[in-house]
């Protein structure tokens, strides 16, 4: 039957889009294409409902309202498809911007501990207590 | 500072190298732990670390107990996740972080949980740095120290077919959290795989590095506290999803 054929290729090529690596515009044209494909098809099947039965039975299947289900199941995984990878890479960027973040904190960290590792060596040799060299003082910043 | 006892020296591994400097490496090395919710162990680990090297870092991925202050107390350098983002995230903001230190020569990647022993992670710098190889992977399979239990096995097993499959290198080991990697090679590489996939991506990615790397045979002490953090099977389907869809 045709719906069968139709339906496993559909879903095998939902599957390679997922593995597919990301190409971020190619990505947002399909899905535009696709709502685009989704609003015509809608309108038609509202103006002419008796054309979703003829299609369906053109393909094999029973009734008008079976075609729909088998294509709101592929417009489902569609969706999660598509969100899964939005995730993905909106998990990439929270993490690049999680770790600018933490890495500004310690370099501010770092140059507060190291003024203050200097002054206190400046102190101590202004007060005329032996003091630290100041490799000693640098040491304990790391 | 040799007079407190190792706690992890149980097979008297020290005492072949007792003779040489126990703090050797302490100069040039950083130690990179990922931190998280390990309070009750942080500690303890980062303490006997402290006894070889000068420079632990630990990158704190948003815990939510005391890990912080236990290891800062204990001496180490911490760095703070301000959300969690995964053990793979925090590997690569140790990285970048000794990166901007001008005396870093190696990198030691140590698990918090203190399942690896520090004379292996000096055996390993001893390796890299006598041979002059980039990357030493410890292998819990190259001798018959470790006893993963057979579940763990078949999953490890698994693990590294996978990962010698998708790399082209041929390891014993995979998800091993003890490495040594020269600073050099550590900038060549940025990690993306935030949670735990990053184990099998490190080692794809430093393999295209091209540098010279070796395994090292090292022990990986099962403690029930270690077991109870471990991963679950369950989560090497997690692993496998995350290498596959990017």
């Amino acid at each position: 039957m045709w719906i069968q054929i139709l339906l496993v290729v559909a879903v095998i090529v939902i599957g390679l889009f997922l593995a597919r690596p990301t190409g971020g515009d190619s990505h947002l044209a399909i899905r535009r294409l696709f709502m685009f494909a989704f609003v015509i098809v809608a309108i038609v099947s509202i103006l002419f409902p008796q054309w979703l039965s003829y299609i369906a039975n053109l393909i094999g299947v029973g009734r008008g309202a079976d075609l729909l289900l088998y294509a709101l199941v592929l417009a489902f995984l569609i969706s999660v498809a598509t969100t899964y990878r939005r995730n993905v890479q909106l998990n990439r960027r929270i993490t690049h911007l999680a770790r600018e973040i933490t890495l500004a904190r310690a370099e501010a960290e770092d140059a507060l501990r190291r003024a203050a590792a200097l002054d206190s060596a400046r102190v101590e040799r202004a007060s005329g207590v032996e003091a630290p060299g100041r490799d000693d003082a640098a040491d304990q910043v790391g | 500072m040799r007079a407190q006892p190792i706690l992890f020296c149980k097979n008297g591994l020290m005492d072949s190298s007792a003779q040489v400097d126990p703090r050797r490496h302490s100069r040039d090395t950083w130690i990179v732990i990922p931190l998280y919710n390990e309070e009750s162990v942080i500690g303890r680990v980062v303490a006997e670390l402290r006894e070889h090297f000068d420079h632990i870092v630990c990158i704190d991925d948003g815990s939510t107990d005391g890990s912080i202050a236990a290891a800062e107390a204990a001496g180490a350098r911490v760095l703070r996740h301000p959300v969690n983002l995964g053990q793979g995230a925090a590997l690569q903001t140790g990285f970048e972080y000794v990166r901007t230190q001008p005396d870093a020569g190696y990198i030691v990647t140590f698990d918090a949980d203190g399942q690896h022993r520090i004379e292996d992670a000096m055996l390993m710098l001893d390796l890299a740095k006598r041979d002059d190889v980039a990357i030493v992977f410890g292998s819990r399979f190259l001798d018959d120290r470790t006893n993963p239990g057979w579940v763990k096995r078949v999953v490890l097993k698994t693990a590294v077919w996978v990962t010698n499959r998708t790399t082209g290198l041929q390891l014993t080991d995979a998800h091993n959290g003890l490495r040594v990697i020269r600073a050099d090679a550590a900038s060549r590489i940025t990690l993306e795989q935030d949670r735990m996939a990053h184990a099998t991506e490190i080692v794809l990615k430093l393999g295209r590095t091209g540098l010279p790397w070796r395994e090292f045979p090292v022990e990986l002490l099962y403690t029930d506290y270690s077991k109870s953090k471990g991963q679950s099977v369950l989560n090497s389907v997690n692993i496998l999803v995350d290498l596959l869809v990017k």
